[in-house]
């Protein structure tokens, strides 16, 4: 069955097409890297699956639904409940102790506060004594946790993670790359990365290479 | 309600995070309000203490001066007296026709801070006043004393008390000739509450240089009152007859509603300006809250973004700005209602002024709904503008990756 099914896409800002896609599948459980150097349309790729931007043309379909063609609070909850993020930049709440951004996630989502979740997504991921802990205080590595961890934390069936390793040494990419495979296998999720780093690739078996568009 | 339910811990938390602005935005608004509120209590207590010390008094005649020196000092007993008057000519006018009821007053001394009042128990029914132990005066220096005298010198029925020679607390004291304390009133939240009278003749005789008890002191021709509290027959009077005791030389005649009505008139300028300062301050207060909130909003627009990416609704993003507002007007509010009236209840209790003058900062008054509600108002409207722009920012196709910092 297909996570995600992109066709005919163009999308862009205005008139202006950045990306344009005829056809695009992601099997469920089949962890997909797309690849491409800035400026390629990649995040604006993520972005429409996410229903954050809209099209320009062309359908969208996530787990089974449009979400192009969703009233925008039906496509905020959708969002919510079923997709998660890892960003480049992890924008977590600093205002929040790493516990209350999980339970904000939960809640954004529609769903109770569920403490007992939370607790066992952070032990899993190593971090169960940063509970009350502000992300400001927290080490780059522990903040990716809690990134991941946020994306996870609702079992949504499938995960975005925008350039998840730019700015990672070597070391640092695989532990991070290995922890997203864990989490994603883990909580039955599908993986969408979008990167234009290369170290990751042989990782994936599903890759779809952009280039950027030219001017015409 | 989900909305809301999201909106209104996140918007603590945010609250709690910058917890300075936080506080001094409190702050701002709480003084203006407090401000706003001991001036209310102030002005409503002075004026419902002051018709209820007056209520009953058509007129007051008295010395020549100003009329509203006449009334401050003979019905309100705070300011000096004007002069005194001749007993024969206070007799002539409370003998008048147009004349119920006349009570004469003889000032001079005090005890302690409390004034001593010579005058006759007709005084004692201006005010409904009613003993609470004791008897009224039957003789020369016997004193009654108003329930707030007693209970704050701790009096007791039969003691003996020394007046001192004016109206101040540093006049000499009248050592050789004592008061005795024959009776004591019920509170009855009026001037009297803080007098001690006795009959006329005890303060002739204590202005003399004779021992009390060899009968009249004073040929009536030398006697003199301070002022004489009148209580019309007939509402006619109000016309003509002021202007008949006008005419007496020596004398003049004052009425505590038009009086009273002038000094307010006067204070006006004065209370208009402190509401118009505290006004300000609560419209500081407002723009606080108004820039306190922009610039949290512009270090925060990839959090709400972030909220949107999660799932939040544009409206609950609008709340989670506009509810930051409304939590803070609530404390100001709260803060400053209760600094209000401990304010009040602190001068009334601390200041020389207006101790005695029985203000208390324990009671309300309806104004003070319509100062919470402005407040509540303008905190709202200050949080509206910037919950606006978020819910704007953060709903235009593609915002969000923009405001993520993805391009």
């Amino acid at each position: 069955m297909a996570m995600v099914e992109v066709s005919g896409l163009r999308a862009g800002y205005g008139a202006h097409v950045v990306l344009a896609l005829d056809r695009f599948n992601v099997e469920a459980g089949q962890h997909t890297l797309v690849l491409g150097p800035s400026g390629c349309g990649k995040t604006t790729l993520l972005n429409v699956i996410s229903g954050i931007a809209l099209t320009i043309s062309g359908d969208i379909l996530v787990d089974g639904q449009r979400v192009d063609k969703m009233r925008p609070s039906r496509r905020d909850q959708f969002r919510g409940r079923h997709i998660g993020f890892v960003l480049q930049r992890l924008h977590l709440v600093s205002a929040l102790s790493v516990f209350d951004n999980l339970a904000l996630a939960q809640r954004l989502a529609g769903f109770p506060v569920d403490a007992a979740r939370i607790e066992s997504v952070l032990s899993q991921l190593g971090i169960a004594d940063k509970k009350h802990t502000s992300p400001g205080k927290l080490s780059q590595g522990e903040a990716q946790r809690v990134a991941i961890a946020r994306a996870v934390i609702n079992r949504p069936a499938l995960i975005l993670a925008d350039e998840p390793t730019a700015a990672l040494d070597d070391d640092n990419c695989d532990a991070a790359i290995e922890l997203l495979f864990t989490q994603a296998r883990e909580h039955g999720a599908t993986l969408l990365v979008a990167t234009h780093d290369r170290r990751i690739r042989p990782r994936f078996s599903q890759v779809l290479e952009l280039q950027k568009m030219s001017a015409a | 309600m989900n909305a809301m339910h999201i909106a209104f811990p996140l918007a603590l938390a945010y609250l709690r995070d910058r917890l300075l602005a936080t506080c001094l935005n409190i702050l701002l608004l709480a003084l203006g309000i407090a401000t706003i509120v001991s001036l209310l209590l102030t002005l409503s207590q002075a004026e419902q203490r002051m018709d209820r010390d007056a209520a009953g008094i058509d007129l007051v005649v008295g010395a020549k001066g100003s009329p509203l020196q006449l009334i401050l000092s003979s019905v309100f007993q705070v300011d000096i007296p004007t002069g005194n008057i001749p007993l024969v000519e206070a007799r002539r006018i409370a003998g008048d026709a147009m004349v119920r009821k006349s009570v004469p007053l003889a000032l001079g001394d005090s005890y302690g801070t409390f004034r001593i009042v010579g005058t006759t128990p007709d005084y004692l029914s201006l005010y409904a006043a009613e003993i609470h132990s004791g008897r009224v005066w039957s003789r020369p220096m016997e004193v009654i004393v108003g329930a707030e005298v007693a209970a704050r010198k701790g009096l007791q029925l039969g003691q003996r008390i020394a007046g001192n020679h004016g109206l101040t607390e540093t006049g000499a004291a009248h050592t050789d000739k004592p008061f005795e304390v024959v009776g004591i009133l019920k509170p009855t939240g009026a001037v009297i509450d803080r007098l001690v009278l006795t009959a006329v003749d005890s303060v002739w005789a204590v202005h003399t240089h004779q021992p009390v008890d060899q009968g009249d002191v004073l040929p009536d021709d030398e006697k003199e009152l301070t002022a004489l509290l009148i209580q019309y027959a007939t509402p006619l009077a109000a016309a003509s007859f002021p202007r008949r005791v006008n005419a007496i030389s020596g004398l003049q005649a004052a009425s505590p509603a038009m009086e009273i009505a002038r000094l307010f008139s006067l204070l006006g300028f004065g209370i208009g300006a402190l509401k118009l300062f505290a006004g300000i301050m609560m419209v500081c207060a407002g723009l606080g809250i108004f820039i306190g909130l922009s610039n949290a909003l512009d270090d925060r627009r990839a959090d709400l973004a972030l909220l949107r990416l999660l799932g939040a609704s544009r409206t609950t993003v609008f709340l989670t700005i506009l509810v930051q507002g409304f939590a803070l007007g609530m404390a100001g509010v709260i803060l400053g209602l209760a600094l209000g009236h401990a304010g009040t209840e602190w001068m009334a209790q601390v200041l020389p002024q207006v101790r005695g003058l029985g203000f208390t900062g324990w009671t309300w008054i309806s104004q003070e709904g319509m100062v919470a509600g402005g407040a509540l108002l303008l905190a709202l409207l200050a949080g509206c503008v910037p919950a606006l722009r978020a819910y704007r920012d953060t709903g235009n196709a593609n915002a969000i990756p923009e405001l993520l910092g993805q391009r």
